[in-house]
This record gives structure tokens, sequence and C-alpha cells, in this order.
């Protein structure tokens, strides 16, 4: 027997869970439609790779991993697709999200698979690539795409494989009725997942003493293999993952750190049945066992759904009635969430269909005052002030909720549980999460746009004292050109005397040594050269006297039209022609002047 | 289908404020019992009259702030309020101490800092305060314990009690006298033992003080009744009462005259065990994590022992209390938990890095 720790706080709910295991794991007639969510899991969503319209077999990939974390979908059953937009799914905001719809045909055939019996002899790559084309996430509770969690390329060897059997959630049996029917390949696929960790030192299953019939399933299997099954007292949340690390090995996860930091992974006993399926079966994840339980529905029971199932189709096969109560949960009654209709489907990490009546949960009494008792410090299993975090959340003092670690609050909800006040105090620390998040977001959005400002005045300062040195330079200039000139009038020197003088003093008038200094001594050297090089001036003219040329004949053409057709604009037009043969003549002279 | 959207956790336990209050007034049953066998009717009258007036007053100011008379009278916390400052007070004392008492715990101390669960201070304890200062000479004339009465006389009876209370009659000669704690603090001179002798206070007693160790077990036996249902944890009472233990016995001086008394007078006399298990215990006013309530608790046993001993009260409870009160939000600065995952304690001013 190996030793266990004992977590602080925890509740003792009502289990619920003997209704739900009085009957074998049920098989349901395949629905019509079949609605499979792209995204399953932690990571990227899923991205399609069928087309409306187009027959799939059972198996058949039909989206495919978008990048690194994430995992492709699978069709439950052979059909044809017939939608690929955005419906309703199982998340606390009710919101809709891009899923693809299959229309069964109910032949359910299979597309040719294969898998390996000998996985001792395949690499570890082999084995974790083989796991995410088969679409395993997580199927306990965040849905944490498996592949990623076995990935090697980590710091540190894994020593202990801890297998999640805890199942600590009053009312579900998924777990325990699997392990109950399936002990064995479960145990294969934690051998598997052995194989791929290279033999971890500690390979424990964590179960609590409340599924004694698991338990009993679990030993023959096991024995000489290495894995121990630990069994501990019932007590939510032992199932949480810190938890359930606290009560096998006594250590903590420190905070903002994974199981594989500290040498660790930590795996749902679902997943490992998955992963067996995979791998000795080739079979990707389409199904998993959920519970369908709670005083509205006809016979709780388990049942091996079809990924993408409707909630409606189960809750109708199990003759619910909707008059009984007003909610219906997908999850515990202690973490689950209420569902905005049966439309949304059954999805990689449903282990349950809570439809309870309002006998067994009647709707919420009016929160009174806290009175800070206490009672729910005294149920944290984190060992937060409850209490005290309700205050600030209220406050929105954010300083002070994160100083009380308002982040490592794991919403296990033992405190709400506890509270005579009925305050829904998980309610208040999800809410001040997301305005923290928000608010750092907003932080770092601001210091990007000061930081932006900020250099946006530095370059427009830049390019202000650029030009005024450039001004300063061009009035340098200017006067030198003056004084030049009046140098060159007096001695009548050329003109061609120019160009070179301003380039030599700009330098030397203005601020020296700077290297904008010589940038602009250089443009302003360019400028006067341009201005004064006597070439560049005989072809300007020569330019300009070519197109009055032009000019002046077309006057003239007009001039002669106007005066055939008489039509009043001669004046105008005989005045136009004298002005450009002027304009003309000046350049004319000007380019003999130059010539000289 | 459309269903209703509620956040979790959907489950919840079956206790709720109001059974917590009438635990806690069940719990002072046997301190009551006590009383009333000890000293006669007049604890009692104290307590319905306080919980009749202090009923009126919230009743009247939720009114006043436009809120839901039955849901916020529905959490018995005005009652047990009234309960506490009730068996505070002497018994027989006149109807408008009673009253204004309770008015100042209801009214001023309770619900003008916004009512359940935002008062800073112990309303009981205020409205008792209040009451000392106020009315020295009636707050401070106990009634005999049943020991002491001269041969041939008894406690008023209801009737008559009722008539003390309300019209003001006198009660016959002897019915009144000091308490223990009062009658070690005017009695300098004497060494423990010979105060013992001559005091039938004490040599009436068992172990420490004719009347009042009932009292103070009654008040025990209810603590114990409300620590095992978990109404609080044990860390209030037990540093009270282990300071003030380890005070006495620090300074317990092998009774000299100038002792201030043995470590079983001060924990079964005056309001000790009504002090730890009741009145410290209320968790609005006192601090949140259990070490912090441990060092409220330890502040607590240390004033009311300094304030008996060398102060000019000669019970401390109502100040010591009030004065940890102030003192409850610094303690809960330096007393937040280890949470998981975290290699220390954190202070609640601590500011994020950046």
């Amino acid at each position: 027997m190996s030793r266990t720790w004992v977590t602080p706080g925890g509740v003792h709910p009502p289990e619920n869970k003997h209704q739900s295991v009085t009957q074998p794991i049920g098989q349901l007639p395949i629905p019509e439609k079949l609605i499979i969510p792209l995204s399953q899991h932690i990571g990227a969503p899923a991205i399609p790779c069928v087309e409306m319209g187009q027959q799939v077999l059972k198996g058949q990939v039909i989206a495919q991993a978008a990048g690194m974390v994430s995992i492709p979908m699978h069709a439950p059953s052979s059909g044809t697709i017939s939608a690929i937009e955005h419906r309703p799914i199982a998340h606390a905001s009710g919101m809709l999200a891009p899923c693809i719809e299959i229309t069964t045909d109910g032949a359910d055939t299979w597309i040719e698979h294969e898998g390996i019996s000998d996985y001792e002899h395949i690499s570890p790559r082999k084995l974790i690539e083989m796991i995410g084309n088969a679409g395993i996430s997580g199927m306990g509770g965040a849905g944490f795409p498996s592949a990623v969690k076995l990935n090697p390329g980590r710091q540190r060897p894994i020593d202990t494989l801890i297998v999640n059997a805890t199942e600590c959630e009053p009312y579900i049996t998924a777990d325990d009725s699997a392990i109950r029917e399936r002990a064995g390949e479960i145990v294969e696929g934690i051998k598997i997942l052995s194989a791929i960790l290279d033999h971890p030192h500690h390979i424990m299953i964590g179960i609590e003493d409340n599924k004694p019939e698991a338990i009993e399933a679990l030993a023959p299997h096991v024995e000489g293999t290495g894995i121990s099954v630990v069994v501990f007292p019932t007590k939510y949340p032992s199932g949480g993952e810190k938890q359930l690390i606290y009560i096998l090995t006594g250590r903590e996860l420190p905070a903002g750190k994974l199981p594989a930091d500290e040498g660790m992974v930590c795996i749902n006993i679902g997943t490992t049945y998955a992963i067996k399926r995979a791998v000795i079966d080739g079979e990707p994840l389409i199904s998993r066992v959920t519970t369908v339980t709670g005083d509205a529905v006809g016979t709780p029971r388990n049942y091996d759904t079809l990924i993408g199932t409707p909630v409606r189709h189960l809750l109708e096969h199990n003759q619910f009635n909707e008059q009984a109560g007003g909610r219906v949960v997908m999850g515990g009654p202690m973490m689950g969430f209420t569902l905005p209709s049966a439309d949304v489907p059954i999805v990689k990490t449903t282990n349950c269909i809570l439809a309870p009546s309002y006998a067994e949960i009647p709707d919420d009494e009016p929160a009174q005052p806290c009175i800070r008792c206490g009672m729910c410090a005294e149920a944290c299993p984190v060992s937060l002030l409850p209490q005290q975090l309700f205050w600030y959340a209220q406050a929105q003092e954010h300083d002070r909720l994160e100083a009380h670690n308002l982040f490592d609050c794991i919403e296990c909800g033992a405190c709400s549980y506890v509270c005579p006040s009925n305050i829904p105090l998980v309610q208040y620390y999800r809410a001040a999460k997301g305005e923290i998040r928000q608010a750092r977001e907003e932080k770092v959005k601001s210091d990007h746009a000061r930081d932006r400002f900020e250099f946006h005045k530095e370059r427009i300062e830049q390019a202000e004292r650029e030009k005024e040195a450039k001004r300063a330079a061009r009035r340098e200039a200017t006067q030198q050109a003056k004084a030049d000139h009046a140098a060159a009038a007096n001695g009548s020197a050329v003109p061609s005397a120019a160009p070179s003088t301003p380039a030599t003093a700009a330098p030397a008038g203005a601020v020296p040594s700077s290297s904008a200094a010589d940038i602009i001594a250089a443009a302003q050297a360019r400028a006067a050269a341009k201005q004064a090089s006597p070439e560049d001036q005989r072809a300007k003219l020569e330019r300009t006297i070519a197109s009055a040329e032009q000019r002046l004949k077309m006057a003239e053409e007009k001039l002669a039209e106007a005066i055939n057709d008489d039509s009043g604009k001669q004046d105008k037009l005989s005045a136009a022609v004298e002005n450009t043969r002027q304009k003309l003549e000046q350049s004319k002279s000007k380019l003999a002047e130059l010539a000289e | 289908m459309a269903f209703k959207q509620v956040s979790s956790p959907h489950a919840h336990a079956a206790q709720n404020t109001a059974q917590v209050m009438k635990l806690v007034l069940l719990a002072t049953i046997p301190g009551l019992v006590a009383l009333t066998w000890q000293f006669g009717w007049g604890s009692f009258i104290n307590v319905v009259l306080a919980s009749v007036t202090a009923v009126c007053c919230e009743a009247a100011i939720v009114k006043m702030r436009g809120r839901s008379i039955s849901f916020y009278l529905g959490d018995y916390s005005a009652v047990v309020t009234a309960v506490l400052l009730g068996l505070a007070l002497p018994p027989l004392t006149p109807w408008w101490i009673v009253v204004v008492g309770t008015v100042s715990s209801i009214v001023v101390a309770k619900q003008l800092y916004g009512g359940l669960g935002y008062n800073p201070f112990n309303p009981a304890m205020v409205g008792y305060v209040v009451l000392l200062i106020s009315f020295p000479i009636q707050m401070t004339t106990w009634v005999a314990p049943l020991a002491l009465l001269p041969a041939g006389t008894a406690h008023p009876g209801l009737m008559e009690s009722l008539q003390i209370v309300f019209a003001g009659y006198s009660p016959a000669d002897g019915v009144t006298g000091a308490t223990p704690l009062d009658v070690f603090k005017h009695s300098s001179g004497l060494l423990v033992d010979q105060v013992y002798d001559r005091e039938p206070l004490f040599n009436q007693a068992m172990f420490a003080g004719a009347g009042w160790e009932w009292v103070n077990l009654g008040f025990l036996l209810g603590g114990i009744v409300l620590l095992t249902q978990r109404i609080f944890t044990w860390h209030g009472p037990v540093g009270m009462l282990g300071a003030l233990a380890l005070m006495s016995i620090i300074f317990w001086d092998s009774g000299s005259s100038s002792s201030p008394g043995s470590p079983l007078m001060h924990l079964f006399s005056g309001a000790s065990m009504m002090g730890a298990f009741f009145i410290l215990t209320d968790p609005v006013s006192s601090a949140v994590s259990n070490r912090g309530r441990l060092i409220f608790g330890i502040l607590i046993g240390i004033l009311v022992y300094v304030i008996r001993a060398w102060g000019n009260y000669p019970d401390a409870v109502a100040f010591a209390v009030l004065i940890a009160n102030f003192a409850a939000p610094f303690i809960d600065n330096y007393t937040l938990p280890r949470t998981y995952g975290h290699t220390d304690r954190r202070r609640a001013t601590e500011k994020e890095e950046g």
C-alpha cells in the first residue's frame, strides 16, 4: 500500500454515484446528425478538409490539426457532410463556434484502419504521432492534446506517470464504469504510455475509495506490471491535477509550472483507453463514455457515446422530463456548466450530462451578506482566503487580489458549496480574473501606444531639427552666393566661377563637424551646381526655347483658324501669340548672353 | 428546449446563515440557565428585552434603507447581538439601560456601518462599552450569587424582577453585591489566601468564584458545542484563553498581596468564557485567517489580563475586544496562509512586480 498525503480543505457533497452504475455501459442508436466542433481541446481549432456533400467513412479525418498544439477531428460514423458552419457548442458562455455536421447513413462503415501490437518495438516518436493523428486530447477536463503532453524535448526525464481515476465530482461514473468493464485495455494503454515515457520509475493509478469494484477490476491486470493502484479517501476535489499530485507524491506543483517541469505526467484514465484504441486498434477518438444522470432522466446510466451526438439525442433516449428540473449541466454539479440548449453536441471532454430535478438541485436562494465566517477558507483545497478574495473582487482591488493569489484558484467551487450566505463566490473570481486579464492586456496596449507616441514625437523633433539646420545652411549659402555675385559683378568674373564657391563656403560657414551639416552642405552644393552650371543653364534655355517655339506655332495656327471662322476669339488669341513670341525672344536673348 | 443558465457549483451544502445564528443562540442556553440559576431572573429579562428592542431597531433601519425586512430579519443576526448583550448586562438593571445599549449596538455599531457583515466593531461590545462609560453605577451593580444571599432571602421572583426592571422598585437588601473580579481589585492589602478566607465569594466557591464558575462553565459547554459543529475554529478561543492563563501564571506571584489572582479565577470569572467563545468569535469583526484569529485571540487575552490587573475596570473583555477589532485589518495583512505551490506566505499589501 503506497503512502498518501492529505490535502487541506475539501468538501464531502452527497456522492450520488450509485444511480448510474446499476447497468453496464450502454449503446445508443446512431443519431441522424452528428455535430463535430472544430475546437474540442486547448489550442488551435482544427481546419476542415472535407467539402459540403462529401461522403465520409467512420474514422475518416474531416478536419486537420492546425499546427503543433492542435488535434485532428474524425468522422464518428459514416455519412455525408451536410454543414460546415457555426453552431452552439458546449461552452459556459453559450457561444457559437465552427462545427462540421455529418448526416449519418446508418451503415456505420469504417474506413480502413490498422493498429500495431508490438508497440514496445516502435519508437516513442512514432507512437506519439499515432496518438496525435488519432485526435486524442485529455478526456478528464481541460482537453489538452495528449501528443503534446507526451512529447519529448522537455528539460528533464519523466520519473512519475500519474493516471487520474479519481473522478471526485459527484454523480459522474464514466471512468468508474469504464474501469469496471475495460480494465485490461486501460492497463494496456498505460503500458503504451510507459513505453513512450521510457518506463518511468513510478506509475500510479490514483483512485478514491468509493470505487471498490473498479479497484478490484484493475487488480489482476496491474499485477506484475509495476503499476500501482493507489487508493485514498474520497474528498472533493481530490481529482484536480495539483491535488492528485500532492496526494500521491506529497509534492506540490510550484505555481506556474507544468507537471512535466517536475518530471511528472498526469493523464486521465479515459484517455489511456483512447490511447490503447489508437495504437493497438488504429481507431481514432470518435466516442467516449458519458454518464447521463439526474432525477430528470428515466434511467441514469453510462453510454458509449459518439463524439458529436447532440445532447438531445441522449436525453430523448433516456425519458428526459423537462418539467422536472430547470437546468441541464455538462459535467458534474461542482464544476460543470449549464447548457444553453439540447442542440449542443457531446465533445471529447464530456464525461457527464446531469439533468437534476428541482428537488435535487433547487434554484439558488438570494445571496446574503458575507459574514466572514471562514467556512470557505476551511474548504479551500489550495489554502486561499475566499472571503477576502470576495471582498476585493467586489471592490475591484486588483493588487490585493493578486497578493491573495487569486490566480491559484482552481475554481473547484468548494467555497461556494459551503457558503452559508449562498454567495456565488466562484463567479466573482471568474469575473475578477477576466477583469485583471483585460487590465493587463490594456496595459500592454497602452504601453505600446505610449512608446509609439514618444517615438513619433522624437522623429518629428528630429525632422524639425534637420529642417532647421538645412534652412540655416541655405541662408548661409544664399548670403555667400550674393557676396560672390557682387564680387563677380564688380570684377566682371565669369558666372562659371559660382559653382565652386558655395560648395566650399557652406561647410565653412554653417555648423561644422556634424554629419547632418555635411549632408546639408552636399545638398547645398548640388543645388548650387544645378543653379550655376552653364551647360545646364544652356540646356534648360534651349528646352524652353524649343517648347516656346512649339507653343507659338500652335497659337498662330489657332489664330489663323479663328480668323477664318470669325469666332470672335481673335483678339484673345492674338494677344496670346504676342505673349508667347515675347517670351521666346527673351529666352533667345538669354541664350545668346550665355553663349558669350 | 432552452435551459436555465446558472454558474457552477450547482450543489450547495444545506447550511445557511440563519442556521448558523440559530445554533449560536442555542449554544448560549447553558450560560443563560447558569446565570438564571445563580443570579435570578434578571439575565432572562435582559435577553428578552434586548431581543425585542433589537428586532424593532433592525426592522426600522432596514425599512428606512428600503430593503426587504423579512429577508434581513431572517438571518437572526440582530437577535444574536441582543442575546449576547443581554447576557453581559447586570441582572435586574433598569429597562432603559438595556434599551439604550441595544440601540447603540444595532443602530449605531451595526446598521450605520452598513448592516450585517460590514461592522468593524463587535456590536454587542460597543453597546456594552457605551453603557459602561455612561452609566457606571448601574453597570457595576451585580446581583449576589445564590450561595451568598442572606439566610432566609431568595432572588426576586419573575413578577418582582419585572417590577424592579420596569417600575424602578429596589431589590431587597443583600440581593446585590460585588463580583469576584471586583473583590479582588479592591483587596490589595491582603494575601490571596486571606482574601479567599475572608470573602464568601471565594470560600463558598469550588474553584474560582461563587456563581461565576457555573456561568463560565455554562458558556464553555456552549462554546465546545459550537466548536464541534465547526461554527468557528479553535484558534480564537484557544488564543485568548491560553494567553490569559499564561499571563495569570506569569504574574501569579505565588499569591502575594499584589497578586492579580490565580489562573483559575481569571479563566472562570467575569466574561472570560463568554468572551472567548461567543464574543471574539464574531467573524465579522475579527481577523479572517486561522493564524490571524490565533493572534487576534492572544491579543485579547493579553489585553484582558492587563486591564484586569492594572487597569481601572474589574473586567475587560469588552475593551479588549474593541481594541483588537481595530487591529484586525492590520493582522489580516500579515497573516495570509501559504497557498498551494508557493514557497512563502504573501503580504496582503504586496504589489505585482512591473
